[in-house]
């Protein structure tokens, strides 16, 4: 349902509300806030808002579902004139998703990621610490590969209670 | 200016036409081994590797797509991305040769993709450096991306080197084989010095000596023999449009769609 257009210039803060409500296509737990991919929200004095969002991965195939439904969204609470723009600088990073975020991804059985290390540029056979199975809290878990159903997923397997889960990975 | 040293001259402004021939060299490579990789799609020989190769095209592909656009705004003539990638021709595309082989068995996928990976992170790292800010961008974006596949093609040559015979001689030939398109990769020509000389691209000796270090030290570590040095070949290379009879056959098969329905969206 499309509010009635407004008559008072919208603000900052009232953009922001309604991206909470604008949710990742492929992990439906977390808003595109909440994964840290809008870098700003602007608005001009004719009331144009300009939403800049920065891709997870460069080949994800969901920023094009995003940048729209960030757009849907603002017009269906009543703003006419919105514009969403990409940028690459800085590059996103799962540290900018917020910790409560990370709680509900794995309630969605997701193990959330660690923190990002910039490392060494060719780290062959690395040694990881183990990743916690999100269904049962065990550490007792191997990666099976480190790329998954979707570019931001990697695949491991539970010892403990024989589940396969996907971890988030940390870039 | 208290932070100005000594007589620094600013690099001068590369020609347009340098930028734009540098971007669609970065784009192209990626494009071409984006899609050779993505042939794999449907028969990986288990569903994680089969699932990890449709992954890195993607990854690979998405590269492309930034510095294709990027390529198609410097240029200014109205060509975006997909006019980039599906109405050039075999000739007008600047791919290295590496790229554009066949995938051949897994030893020879792997191979090409390890030596492409280890020349990409050495590259990017490098272009996070460059003066041009979008393409500065554009690699720091994709270093987080590439550092991921050169672990997965560098774990598998470990693998597959100090494997059993059957795959230690597979991945050695596969090295033998492919080593002689290796020169190209850092063989600078016009185009290349104008670039690095205005500080948009890198020094392709430094990134030889870099690439070099790194290679040895898997492929001894893998139990494998590095292939003797070869000369490049003379005349024109595949980054100036003289590409190997694979790249056409391939580009037909990745641009039929999009040219047989000229125009169309969706």
């Amino acid at each position: 349902m499309v509010a009635p257009p407004r008559t008072s210039l919208p603000t900052r803060d009232e953009v922001w509300a309604i991206l909470d409500s604008v949710m990742d296509p492929e992990v439906p737990v977390l808003s595109v806030r909440d994964l840290g991919i809008v870098r700003n929200v602007e608005i001009d004095a004719s009331g144009t808002v300009t939403v800049t969002v920065t891709p997870t991965y460069s080949g994800c195939p969901a920023i094009l579902v995003i940048e729209r439904d960030i757009a849907d969204a603002i017009v269906a609470a009543g703003i006419p004139s919105v514009q969403v723009q990409t940028t690459f600088s800085p590059p996103w990073t799962t540290d900018w998703i917020a910790p409560d975020a990370r709680a509900r991804l794995k309630a969605y059985g997701i193990a959330p990621p660690g923190r990002a290390d910039a490392g060494g540029l060719v780290q062959l056979m690395r040694a990881r610490p183990a990743v916690q199975c999100p269904y049962c809290d065990s550490f007792e878990t191997d990666v099976r590969s480190e790329f998954g159903t979707t570019a931001c997923k990697s695949l491991h397997w539970c010892r403990s209670c024989r589940q396969p889960f996907e971890e988030f990975k940390a870039i | 200016m208290s932070g100005v040293k000594g007589s620094v001259t600013p690099p001068a402004a590369p020609s347009p036409n340098v930028l734009f021939e540098t971007l669609l060299r970065f784009g192209d490579d990626r494009l071409v081994l984006g899609h050779r990789v993505s042939q794999w799609c449907g028969h990986g020989p288990i569903l994680e590797e089969d699932i990890a190769l449709a992954n890195i095209a993607l990854d690979l592909v998405g590269q492309a797509t930034m510095l294709l656009h990027l390529a198609g705004d410097v240029e200014g003539a109205g060509r975006d991305e997909d006019a980039l990638a599906y109405f050039r021709d075999e000739i007008q595309f600047r791919n290295c040769l590496l790229v554009e082989q066949p995938n051949g068995d897994f030893g020879i996928t792997i191979v090409r993709q390890f030596l492409f990976d280890v020349y990409s992170v050495v590259q990017c790292d490098a272009l996070t450096h460059s003066t041009h800010p979008e393409l500065a961008a554009i690699a720091a974006k994709s270093l987080k991306e590439v550092k991921y596949h050169v672990r997965h093609s560098g774990d598998w040559l470990l693998k597959l080197g100090d494997g059993t015979t059957e795959s230690h001689d597979r991945v050695q030939r596969a090295l033998n084989s492919l080593w002689r398109f290796t020169p190209e990769l850092f063989a600078a020509d016009d185009i290349d010095r104008a670039a690095f000389a205005a500080g948009i691209g890198p020094d392709l000796a430094a990134l030889h000596t870099q690439w070099s270090s790194i290679v040895r030290d898997v492929v001894e570590r893998a139990t494998l023999t590095m292939p003797p040095d070869v000369p490049i070949r003379a005349g024109r290379t595949a980054r100036q449009g003289a590409h190997s009879e694979h790249l056409g056959h391939m580009l037909a098969e990745m641009q039929i769609v999009a040219r047989s329905h000229p125009g169309a969206q969706w």
